[in-house]
């Protein structure tokens, strides 16, 4: 008797476990709306969701990456099709044309030392009102009157030593990538795939997962799980990583 | 020597600079020649920023799979030790920023007397970004450069850096074709050399002042 009250609970729980909706990566892009602030994962376009990426067709967009990808390829093929009007991240030496864009004036660029970025983006995610870090001091990443820094540097003084004051960043949309997700949401990553996209799940008010797979709830497991559902809002299945 | 066989003869010294246990973050470029040269009986951790230790060459399978799960900072298929580990970008730059690097090995445009490094822009250039290299050298316990002396014979150790800085006075080893250096309170002092050049030919191809070391040693 006792087992079939805990039999049913169980079943009764499962049966309420709320399933994450899932969509296609046309649907995903167009989540994206003109003038929006994103965040797009990936290291040189190694765990960059790219179905979504390539799908987003909104204007005007603030983009925040660790980098510019490669030419036509990754957060690359924003900039391929002039829909970014102000990128923030730490390298972009591997897509010649984001230097052509800035150098046109066709799109804003501002620099952040890559541990600096990484941090901005868990102090949004963490409620945090900054992070002082020491590198930068002493360089043109803490003068905002050079036109690739980021505006607003202050420089604080703890116990003698000299730290640089970075604000956080939010999103309104992150584009992120994991290998594995359960049906309720619950994301796994692979390899290299992580850098940037357990942060910026945390960062931004609408969070879309590209996955490889996606299991029934339970299968990855409470000790396994790196992004927890609650910051998941839609999943969209990607078997083949798409180039 | 030709420009390949002075990589070779940079990374050669270089690896000589690691230690057993050493955890290791190289710059690209040269500094991935280092390893080649790293002691059978010398452990070393490489640290990748992009997120894991324990970073190793590809296995030859996976990139038949034509699928990578791991690639190094530069975006090219890498492998990883079996003690290794991955992490996300925030824990990457704790290990870094929080001093848990024992040594990265970077190359440079400029290097200066005071241990002020500029290798991330050339003004009126392409600009490329910093990535991880102002972190790297604000928070490794030791930042050894290893580049040529001179660029096109102009010297790069200089008085004063020229070029926007990656740091202030972080460096503490210069490793060039031309000797070893080692940046201390007083100035840079030349510990070895390379006898295919005389202390004359490498002090004038050094803008700054070269204090020579009282235990002046030959460069091997």
């Amino acid at each position: 008797m006792k087992n079939t009250i805990f039999l049913a609970i169980f079943l009764y729980t499962f049966a309420n476990m709320s399933k994450k909706e899932i969509i296609t990566a046309e649907e995903a892009g167009a989540l994206i709306k003109d003038g929006m602030t994103i965040m797009v994962g990936g290291f040189m376009t190694c765990g960059t969701a790219k179905s979504i990426v390539n799908a987003v067709k909104a204007h005007d967009l603030t983009v925040i990456c660790n980098d510019a990808g490669f030419e036509n390829e990754g957060c690359g093929r924003l900039l391929a099709r002039g829909q970014v009007k102000r990128l923030i991240a730490s390298h972009v030496g591997l897509n010649k044309q984001c230097g052509e864009l800035v150098n046109a004036g066709k799109m804003e660029l501002k620099l952040q030392p890559q541990g600096t970025l990484v941090e901005q983006i868990r102090a949004a995610g963490a409620g945090l009102g900054g992070v002082l870090t020491p590198t930068g001091v002493g360089t043109i990443v803490a003068d905002s009157t050079w036109p690739t820094t980021m505006e607003g540097k202050q420089i604080i003084e703890v116990d003698g030593k000299e730290y640089l004051l970075e604000k956080p960043l939010k999103g309104d949309v992150a584009i992120i990538k994991g290998y594995v997700a359960d049906e309720s949401g619950n994301i796994r990553y692979k390899g290299t795939l992580r850098n940037f996209n357990p942060l910026m799940a945390t960062a931004c008010k609408m969070v879309i997962a590209e996955v490889e797979k996606i299991v029934p709830t339970g299968e990855i497991g409470p000790d396994f799980v790196e992004t927890p559902h609650i910051f998941i809002d839609y999943l969209v299945l990607n078997p083949m990583d798409e180039k | 020597m030709n420009k390949e066989e002075i990589k070779h003869f940079i990374a050669k010294r270089a690896a000589r600079e690691l230690e057993d246990g050493d955890v290791v973050n190289l710059g690209i470029g040269l500094p991935t020649l280092i390893p080649h040269y790293v002691g059978q009986d010398v452990k070393i951790t490489l640290q990748s920023e992009n997120g894991f230790i324990g970073l190793c060459a590809c296995d030859e399978k996976v990139k038949e799979d034509g699928i990578y799960y791991i690639v190094d900072p530069s975006g090219n298929p890498a492998g990883v030790e079996h003690d290794g580990m991955f992490f996300d970008s925030s824990f990457s730059f704790t290990i870094i920023r929080g001093g848990h690097v024992d040594k990265t090995i970077l190359g440079s445009m400029q290097v200066a007397e005071n241990g002020d490094i500029a290798n991330w822009i050339i003004p009126g250039k392409a600009v490329h970004g910093m990535g991880g290299a102002m972190d790297l050298v604000v928070g490794a316990k030791k930042v050894i450069v290893t580049m040529e002396h001179t660029q096109k014979g102009m010297p790069k150790i200089l008085k004063r850096c020229t070029y926007p800085l990656t740091a202030k006075g972080v460096v503490d080893m210069i490793i060039t074709e031309m000797g070893v250096m080692e940046i201390t309170p007083e100035g840079i002092v030349l510990k070895e050399y390379n006898p295919q050049y005389t202390i004359e030919e490498i002090m004038a191809a050094t803008e700054a002042h070269l204090i020579i070391s009282d235990d002046l040693k030959v460069m091997e």
